[in-house]
Formats: C-alpha cells, sequence, structure tokens
C-alpha cells in the first residue's frame, strides 16, 4: 500500500484545477481553496465562495472532492467558511496577470472599511492595449464578480474584475 | 443559546430568506424582458446575488434546526412564508421594479451594515459576506431612481406612482418579528428602531433630489409576516412546479 499524500501535495493537485468560469486561472489561485488538513485517511479541505450567488460554487466543490479522492482518499470532507469574506485581494499577482492576457482587466486594491457607496476614482487600464481611457458600461456582467467596460482607444468592450 | 432566543433567531432568519427569495423569483421575471440588454443583465446579476443571500440565511437556519433550504424555498405553502409584502408585488414597469429594489437594497445594506456586529459570529459573517455584494446593489438602483425622477415628466410620473403605491408596503421592512426584542437585547440582530430613522432619511433625502414627493398618507402598511397578497400564491405555484412535481430533479 501506497502512502497517502501529504497535504502540499494535495495542494498541488488542487492548484491544478482551473476556474470554472476563469479557465485561466486555478481555484487555489483565487483564493478559494483556504486550507487543506489531512488525518490519516481523511482529507478535510476548506473553500469560501467568491460571490455567494456563483453558480460555479457547486462544480468548484465537487472538483475539490474529486481531485481529493482521485489522490487516494476515502474520506474527503469539503467544508465552506464565510469568514473572512473573500476578496479579490487574495487572488495571487501571477493570476491576475493572466487575467489580463486573457482580456479581463484584473481586480484593483479592495477598500476595507469603506462605506456603502463608492466612487470610483482610478481608471480601469484596457487589457488589452492598455489605454487608460475606459468608461464603464455596466456594473454588472456576464458572471457575478465582473462589469463590463469599453475601451475609447482601441474601441474594444472588455471585462474587468469587480474589487471586493 | 437559550431556546426562545434560539426559536427567534430561526424565525428572523427566514424572513430574511425568504425576502431574497421572492424578490429574486419577482425580479427574475424581466430576464428576457429587461429594457435594454445591459439592464437585463444587471437586474439578473442581482437577482443571482439575491439567492445567493437567501442561501446563506437558509444555511445559518440549517445550523440551528437542521432544516433543509431547498425544502423550505420549494415545498412551504403561501401561508408559511414569512417574507414581508412589498417582495411580493407583481413587478409592473421598470420604474415599479427600479423602486422597490432601491428600497429594499437600501434597507438591506443599513440592516447589514448594523448586523457586522453581531454578537453571533456565524451571522456576522454572513453580514460581511453579503454587504460586499449588496453595495454595488444600491449603487445601481440608487442611480436608476436619479434617472427616471429626473428623466422625462412620464419616467417621473411612473417613478411618483410606484413610490406612492409602495411607500406604505415598506415601512413593514422595519416591523420586528415576535420575539425579536430577543435577538436584539442579545445582540444578535440590530434593532430596527435607529435603522427605520438612518433608512427613513436617506431615502427621502435622494427620492427628493430625484424631484419626487413623499408621499403624505403612506397607504396601506402591512404589520404581520403571517399575512400576504394573494399575489404570493401565484408567484409560489410558478416558482415551486418544477420542484413539487418532480422531488428529486435536483440535478441539471
Amino acid at each position: 500500500m501506497t502512502a497517502l499524500p501529504t497535504a502540499e501535495q494535495v495542494w498541488e493537485a488542487l492548484a491544478r484545477i482551473p476556474d470554472p468560469e476563469i479557465p485561466v486561472v486555478s481555484v487555489v489561485e483565487m483564493g478559494i481553496v483556504r486550507d487543506v488538513q489531512v488525518e490519516g485517511p481523511k482529507a478535510t479541505i476548506t473553500m469560501t465562495p467568491t460571490f455567494s450567488g456563483c453558480p460555479a460554487l457547486h462544480l468548484i466543490r465537487e472538483q475539490l472532492e474529486k481531485t481529493a479522492r482521485s489522490l487516494g482518499f476515502a474520506d474527503v470532507e469539503v467544508k465552506t467558511v464565510l469568514s473572512p469574506p473573500w476578496s479579490t485581494d487574495w487572488i495571487t499577482p501571477e493570476a491576475k496577470e493572466r487575467l489580463r492576457q486573457y482580456g479581463i482587466a484584473p481586480p484593483k486594491p479592495a477598500h476595507e472599511g469603506s462605506g456603502l457607496i463608492q466612487i470610483e476614482t482610478n481608471p480601469t487600464p484596457c487589457p488589452r492595449c492598455g489605454s487608460l481611457d475606459t468608461r464603464l458600461t455596466n456594473a454588472f456582467g456576464p458572471t457575478l464578480c465582473k462589469a463590463l467596460y469599453v475601451c475609447h482607444s482601441c474601441k474594444e468592450p472588455f471585462e474587468s474584475f469587480k474589487s471586493v | 443559546m437559550k431556546p426562545l432566543v434560539k426559536d427567534a433567531l430561526i424565525a428572523k432568519l427566514t424572513t430574511l430568506a425568504d425576502d431574497e427569495v421572492i424578490l429574486a423569483h419577482r425580479n427574475s421575471e424581466w430576464v428576457g424582458h429587461g429594457p435594454i440588454l445591459e439592464e437585463d443583465i444587471a437586474l439578473a446579476n442581482i437577482t443571482q446575488d439575491e439567492l445567493g443571500h437567501a442561501i446563506l440565511w437558509y444555511g445559518l437556519r440549517k445550523e440551528l434546526d437542521g432544516s433543509d433550504p431547498d425544502r423550505l424555498a420549494f415545498f412551504r405553502d403561501a401561508y408559511e412564508y414569512r417574507c414581508c409584502e412589498l417582495v411580493e408585488l407583481p413587478k409592473g414597469d421598470w420604474a415599479f421594479t427600479m423602486l422597490r429594489q432601491y428600497l429594499f437594497d437600501l434597507y438591506e445594506s443599513l440592516w447589514l451594515e448594523a448586523a457586522q456586529q453581531s454578537t453571533y459570529p456565524p451571522l456576522a459573517g454572513a453580514a460581511q459576506k453579503i454587504i460586499r455584494e449588496e453595495r454595488f446593489h444600491l449603487q445601481h438602483t440608487r442611480a436608476w431612481v436619479e434617472r427616471l425622477g429626473l428623466g422625462t415628466e412620464e419616467s417621473n410620473r411612473r417613478l411618483q406612482q410606484a413610490l406612492d403605491f409602495q411607500w406604505g408596503y415598506a415601512q413593514q421592512l422595519f416591523v420586528p418579528i415576535p420575539g425579536e426584542e430577543l435577538l436584539v437585547a442579545e445582540g444578535i440582530v440590530p434593532d430596527l428602531v435607529p435603522l427605520k430613522a438612518r433608512w427613513l432619511e436617506q431615502a427621502s433625502r435622494h427620492l427628493q433630489n430625484a424631484g419626487l414627493k413623499l408621499p403624505i398618507n403612506p397607504g396601506y402598511q402591512p404589520t404581520s409576516r403571517e399575512q400576504h397578497t394573494e399575489h404570493l400564491w401565484s408567484l409560489l405555484a410558478e416558482m415551486q412546479s418544477t420542484a413539487r412535481w418532480d422531488p428529486e430533479a435536483k440535478v441539471w
């Protein structure tokens, strides 16, 4: 019988699971996986939802479980925690750069503790041409985590990750 | 947790979740019918967020009494629902839907802001999570109130009509449920009295700045969440039909 993988090896395997809606980044890079514990034949994975109504959450949960089982764990538990709430600040810098290359403007640093109404002060650069001459066309986009912009320089519409 | 407090908390979580589910279902009636594509998308997003919030509130209830959120949403009749009447009202025109969403978003934002300090950590955690999403809603619906109120004579007239009709209904958001005082005393949920004052102040200012007149006569003000409009029955008939027809159809 071969020994079961360590927690680090589980992390490595989970880091290969692409985000279902944005496949250029992994669920680990997105900051969705918060903790991995290995105890004998049992693996406990703790995840946190990005947006509470995100339809990809079921799929992510399923894939986390499936991946851990494929590593040989007979008992896999996927726990969900809400605290601390997921923040786009947790997305790794490498993943943010890959988002940009993919055509999605990466999230700007989230501002903690600010009021209910937020005014965007810094322009969102176009992920294609880098121009700052862009305009928000819709605060809501094709998925809960994104907003829609248009670039006045290259005339291309683009998506931008909301900062939360 | 004392049994009486626990019962009150279960009841309160149910009202929070029920408001979100019913409002979300009402708004989902606009999907594919929005005035322009961007707004169709925006409202669908807001709706999906509200459903997500309902899942969190039902989830907190499940931790307390083991109830199944799907059973609660799809297998209760109207008289078992504890939503407020405002969210049951038919979607009306765009002004009606946007005004209701604004009045609700402002209430929800203020409630969540205060609930982040809840002495019950699961509720505080959920509030901290939800408020991040709610921010985008309020920003959006605030702008719509301004746009319609200061737009054309026609848009102002329609928004005013919606306000005259909804103002009384909206007051129900601040009517405590039986036993809520126990939760307030323990610091589990915020006291609705100061919240209502803040809501009135902020809503009045924004509505008046948008060229609207606050109704002199607030009209019908529902007080009990055990009573519902006739509209809830038809809404549930549609929303629950698939689940009741095939209760095992959980995966699609």
